[in-house]
């Protein structure tokens, strides 16, 4: 199943590198594209959850703080209403319970305002006033009697509505004070008012048992924006705040606000049912959203955490994937080379092979004739110039000779060697090998030196094959160093596998271009007498034997090859 | 050195120039140029030794070496090829055949091996 179809087009572009861009500056754009894919699908996603969570929580967690001011605000309204109902129905009490005489009667009426006073506090007067408007009667302080309602306001609302509250109004030692006036209809068809005034400070306390924080603020205010009680920031009772008014709302209600020095508010508030008061609360929104900044913090701390959690293992995991793709991705280009090159040795051996056959043949009539030639001159004493002819011969006989070392060489090249394997010490067959060298060496002053591991484990092994491993290697050392010059040899038990044998010359190196060429066959830097064979076929023997073949070079520097045989063969086992 | 040979290959130039060389050694040399020809001039005169080439158009060199040491066991062969394939070496070997040599040869390593073989032949009479 192809999976990329499942992957959005754009991220698809992000994973496709471009096949020219190469070596480091790709990782590095691998890297750079995983990382951008990541980030994206993993903040993108927290990213919306933090919002979403935002949301969610601010619209909760107003509920929550916002209900409790509505029902405090309902719960004072009842309170103060039940206060204005109890004292409203008191005085109609009055006026019903009573006849317009006994009311008229200053002395009863002063019994009656003096019992009122034992039982209900916040009570300053009490009296009757006629259909008229005409104070008929008065109990307290002031001296009412006589005076004539009939042109105010409130007395024609009365007649309507039969019960009155008035608004505040600064009475008696100053105190703020409320009107409450009921107008009674007797059976016979007479009418009169009584009206009492009473005292606010009744107000201060039911606002006082809200229980409110310093900095909230609660009062009453007048339909027509004058305060009714006190207010800690707006004003005294009877200052005119009509912009503090709100909306029109009986029921408790909250609008958020910008109050007049500018501080965001949340207002709560009713309006009174049978009264013009309206009840307002008034906190500092930082005060009641508190809460939510702690958790709005909180949210953005978390949200950054994360963020930086995720940008951290993003990057750090990225870079362990690049480089494990990095890695993995030279092991195959090693890998492919490997084969390439093997791939290339087999297609040239059986070229190799095919050359030499043909080669040979054609050799082989030119060996003949020219050996003819020679038996005819050797056998014929008059042949003119016989010495001349027999030289001429000899020398295309030895050129014959020269191209058959190279078919010959060719086709063992082709023909991957037999193996033949023994125990052998891989000490002895260097020193064997060195032995065929010894007289160059000696002639040419070079200097061997020899660190052969003591105690070799002794290894199965084609001892020919090694031999020749050694020859070609040791040749070319030969090769490379100047007369007076040092070719080193090491053997060391490498590990539970494999030993290693490894030849360092001080030589003229080699450049990075030869080295990487130095394992295929016909490539050759000897001006004469260079098949190009000789570490090519060293590269197939120590392959076949199961071995790793490695070398180092600087020019000027020498060169260094590094061999590793198995200590078991497996050709062993099968033959 | 008195011994009768016949030479098989397909190169006519190289069969030919090869027989008269053995001929002045005093090796007499029959030559056919295929392996056909070679089992025909078998039916007339037998040799003591066969020096055959592998590669031949039509009968092939190991089908020739079959035919010869199923017919006359006595006869060596000796196989001289251009090929180096040594899986055809050890085959024609393990069929039968005395040696096995690569051409070009040295006229004097091939008459040593033809020696060898008529010695061989001697001693298993």
């Amino acid at each position: 199943m192809n999976l990329r179809k499942f992957i959005p087009a754009p991220c698809r572009d992000l994973l496709e590198i471009p096949e020219e861009i190469q070596g480091p500056r790709r990782y590095a754009m691998i890297r750079r594209n995983i990382s951008i894919l990541m980030f994206l699908i993993t903040l993108v996603p927290l990213a919306l959850m933090a919002l979403i969570n935002y949301h969610q929580y601010q619209s909760a967690l107003k509920d929550e703080v916002l209900s409790p001011i509505r029902v405090l605000v309902n719960k004072t309204k009842h309170s103060f209403e039940l206060f204005l109902g109890n004292r409203l129905a008191t005085v109609r009490f009055i006026a019903s319970a009573y006849t317009y005489e006994d009311l008229a009667n200053e002395k009863k009426l002063n019994r009656i305002f003096r019992v009122l006073k034992q039982e209900f506090d916040g009570f300053v007067d009490l009296g009757l006033i006629d259909a008229n408007g005409v104070q008929v009667s008065y109990a307290g302080p002031y001296d009412l009697k006589g005076k004539n309602y009939a042109n105010q306001g409130w007395f024609e609302q009365l007649k309507v509505n039969s019960v009155y509250i008035s608004d505040v109004f600064m009475g008696y030692r100053r105190f703020p004070h409320v009107v409450v006036a009921v107008y009674h209809l007797s059976d016979s068809g007479e009418a009169w008012i009584v009206r009492a005034t009473i005292d606010t400070r009744r107000f201060d306390e039911l606002i006082g048992s809200m229980g409110l924080d310093t900095r909230t603020d609660a009062f009453l205010i007048s339909r027509n924006g004058i305060l009714q009680t006190q207010s800690k920031f707006y004003g005294n009772v009877l200052d005119e705040r009509p912009d503090l008014i709100p909306p029109a709302s009986y029921e408790p209600a909250i609008v958020e606000r910008n109050d007049s020095t500018g501080k965001e508010v949340l207002v709560g508030y009713a309006y009174f049912n049978r009264s013009d008061f309206i009840l307002m609360v008034v906190k500092p929104k930082a005060e009641v959203l508190k809460a939510w900044y702690t958790l709005k913090s909180e949210l953005l701390l978390v949200f950054i955490g994360g963020v930086m959690v995720i940008v951290f293992v993003v990057i750090r995991l990225t870079r362990v994937l690049v480089e494990r793709l990095q890695v993995s991705d030279e092991k195959r280009e090693l890998a492919y080379r490997e084969v390439q090159h093997t791939h290339k040795l087999s297609s040239i051996g059986r070229l190799a092979a095919g050359v030499a056959h043909e080669v040979n043949n054609p050799l082989a009539i030119i060996n003949e004739k020219a050996g003819l030639m020679k038996d005819l001159i050797q056998l014929n004493s008059e042949f003119p110039q016989r010495e001349k002819f027999l030289g001429l011969v000899q020398a295309i006989t030895a050129s014959v000779d020269r191209c058959r070392n190279i078919t010959h060489r060719l086709l063992g090249f082709a023909k991957r060697m037999e193996v033949q394997i023994e125990v052998l010490d891989v000490n002895e067959v260097l020193q064997e090998t060195l032995s065929f060298l010894e007289k160059e060496a000696l002639h040419r002053n070079i200097k061997i030196s020899l660190h052969l591991a003591k105690d070799l484990p002794r290894i199965a092994s084609d001892r020919g094959q090694i031999q020749q491993v050694f020859l070609n290697i040791l040749n070319n050392a030969f090769a490379a160093v100047k007369d007076g010059g040092t070719v080193s040899m090491a053997t060391w038990d490498k590990d539970f596998n494999l030993v290693g044998i490894s030849f360092q010359d001080d030589g003229v190196g080699m450049s990075e271009g030869t080295l990487k060429h130095i394992f295929e066959p016909f490539f050759t830097t000897k001006k004469v007498n260079g098949t190009g064979l000789g570490l090519s076929i060293t590269y197939g023997i120590v392959k076949k034997l199961g071995g790793e073949i490695e070398v180092f070079s600087k020019p000027g520097q020498g060169t260094r090859f590094l061999i590793f045989l198995p200590k078991t063969s497996k050709e062993g086992v099968e033959s | 050195m008195n011994c009768k040979v016949l030479l098989v290959d397909d190169e006519k130039e190289f069969a030919s120039t090869l027989a008269e060389r053995l001929d002045l050694r005093g090796i007499s040399v029959d030559v056919a140029n295929s392996g056909e020809d070679a089992l025909r001039s078998l039916s007339n005169s037998v040799p003591e030794v066969v020096i055959l080439d592998l590669m031949m158009p039509g009968m092939n060199g190991l089908a020739v070496l079959e035919r010869i040491k199923q017919d006359f066991p006595r006869i060596q062969v000796i196989l001289l090829t251009g090929m180096g394939s040594v899986s055809e070496g050890v085959e024609g070997l393990r069929l039968g055949a005395f040696d096995y040599l690569m051409k070009p040869v040295h006229i004097e390593d091939l008459i040593a091996r033809i020696k060898d073989a008529v010695s061989k032949s001697e001693r298993e009479v």
